[in-house]
């Protein structure tokens, strides 16, 4: 089997899943350029991996499947960090949520406490109403 | 109310049911006027109930956030409800709410943030090894910065004024030892006069500490961490009294 054949269809795959996602609204629509973009560079690059050989030479890589392969890791490591960040971020914001529904909820049980005292006093001032038209 | 303030006790608390209804009581007793806030930090046990059964009011956060995150929803309620003093005070029973009145006159000197220290003369609190070379790198440059000695900013005994209320409401790390340390340092290093009284800690009701070897270097490293973060950025809050 010749290299092109495993990278090409790995890369159409991946550009499968990323327009499958895309379409079904899972991958948020502020990522959708970013995934688009990657899918545009994985293509080309998995028909023809060498391609990359003289860019590769230019900047002191051997060969281009090299250069993928260091320049896929960063892309992976900027890909961790920015999760990392994200779910920094949506912790942040779920503990402001809770707090806001722990004070939510004493704010609540003030409010039942006051307007079970407030019925209990009108009945009770009912009952006295009542009792003086007799 | 205690001299025409509103005074509110914050007290998080995590599975700390057996203890918390003794020192909610003893806390109203030792000061007639005050509030008390129990900050149930997502305990599995009956901690809210017990509190709320010794007359505290109760937040009952819907998972554990942490101390820090515990304190800041109870600053919260305390802005909210506009309180002007909040104190911080540990459900185990290790403050002494008879060093509140002490921590109260400090404020009304001037101070803005005034903790209860341990290693400042009272008590005989002892640490050893690394833990104890943390705090005193640690008490030796807040003191510096602070223009003022400062023996023990792991202390969570504190109490703060209006204008801190308003800045912890709003920002106050989470994580493990940040809450004390990093707060103390961004309040320091936004121009807030940060005072200290020496307090005798009592051993805890409930709990044991953590002492093993593998910890205090382990909160060596945190400690390092803080401080280095803390110092290598600029404080979180703006200066004083350019709150937003």
């Amino acid at each position: 089997m010749k290299l092109w054949m495993l990278t090409s269809v790995t890369g159409v795959f991946l550009v499968a899943c990323i327009v499958e996602l895309l379409r079904r609204r899972k991958l948020k629509e502020k990522y959708a350029f970013l995934w688009v973009l990657t899918g545009l560079v994985i293509i080309p690059l998995g028909f023809f991996p060498s391609g990359l050989d003289s860019v590769a030479r230019a900047v002191g890589v051997r060969s281009g499947v090299s250069l993928l392969l260091f320049l896929s890791v960063a892309f992976l490591f900027i890909v961790c960090l920015q999760l990392s960040w994200e779910v920094g971020h949506l912790e942040e914001e779920g503990r402001t949520l809770s707090e806001e529904v722990a004070l939510l909820r004493i704010d609540v049980q003030e409010l039942q406490k006051q307007v079970a005292e407030h019925t209990t006093s009108a009945d009770a001032a009912g009952r006295a109403g009542q009792g003086g038209l007799k | 109310m205690i001299d025409g303030k509103r005074v509110l006790i914050i007290m998080p608390a995590w599975n700390e049911a057996e203890g918390v209804a003794d020192v909610v009581k003893e806390v109203y007793a030792t000061l007639p006027g005050v509030d008390v806030l129990v900050v149930d930090d997502g305990s599995a046990d009956d901690t809210s109930r017990v509190a709320r059964s010794a007359g505290a009011t109760v937040m009952t956060l819907p998972y554990n956030l942490g101390v820090g995150g515990a304190m800041r929803a109870g600053y919260r309620y305390a802005y909210d409800r506009g309180y002007d003093v909040a104190i911080q005070v540990d459900a185990d029973g290790q403050h002494d709410p008879r060093n509140v009145p002490e921590l109260l006159a400090r404020l009304d000197q001037g101070a803005d943030l005034c903790m209860g220290a341990r290693f400042a003369g009272t008590g005989d609190y002892e640490t050893r090894g690394p833990r104890k070379w943390a705090m005193v790198v640690l008490a030796f440059w807040l003191s510096k910065m602070a223009r003022t000695k400062l023996t023990d900013v792991t202390s969570g005994f504190r109490a703060s004024n209006r204008d801190l209320i308003d800045v912890f409401a709003h920002w106050y790390p989470v994580e493990y030892l940040g809450d004390t340390v990093e707060s103390t340092i961004a309040v320091v290093r936004a121009g807030y006069r940060v005072e200290q009284v020496p307090v005798a800690m009592r051993p805890r009701a409930t709990g044991t500490p953590s002492q093993s070897p593998w910890k205090a270097t382990l909160y060596l490293g945190r400690i390092g961490m803080i401080l280095l973060l803390a110092l290598s950025r600029r404080s979180a809050l703006g200066p004083k009294g350019k709150t937003k």
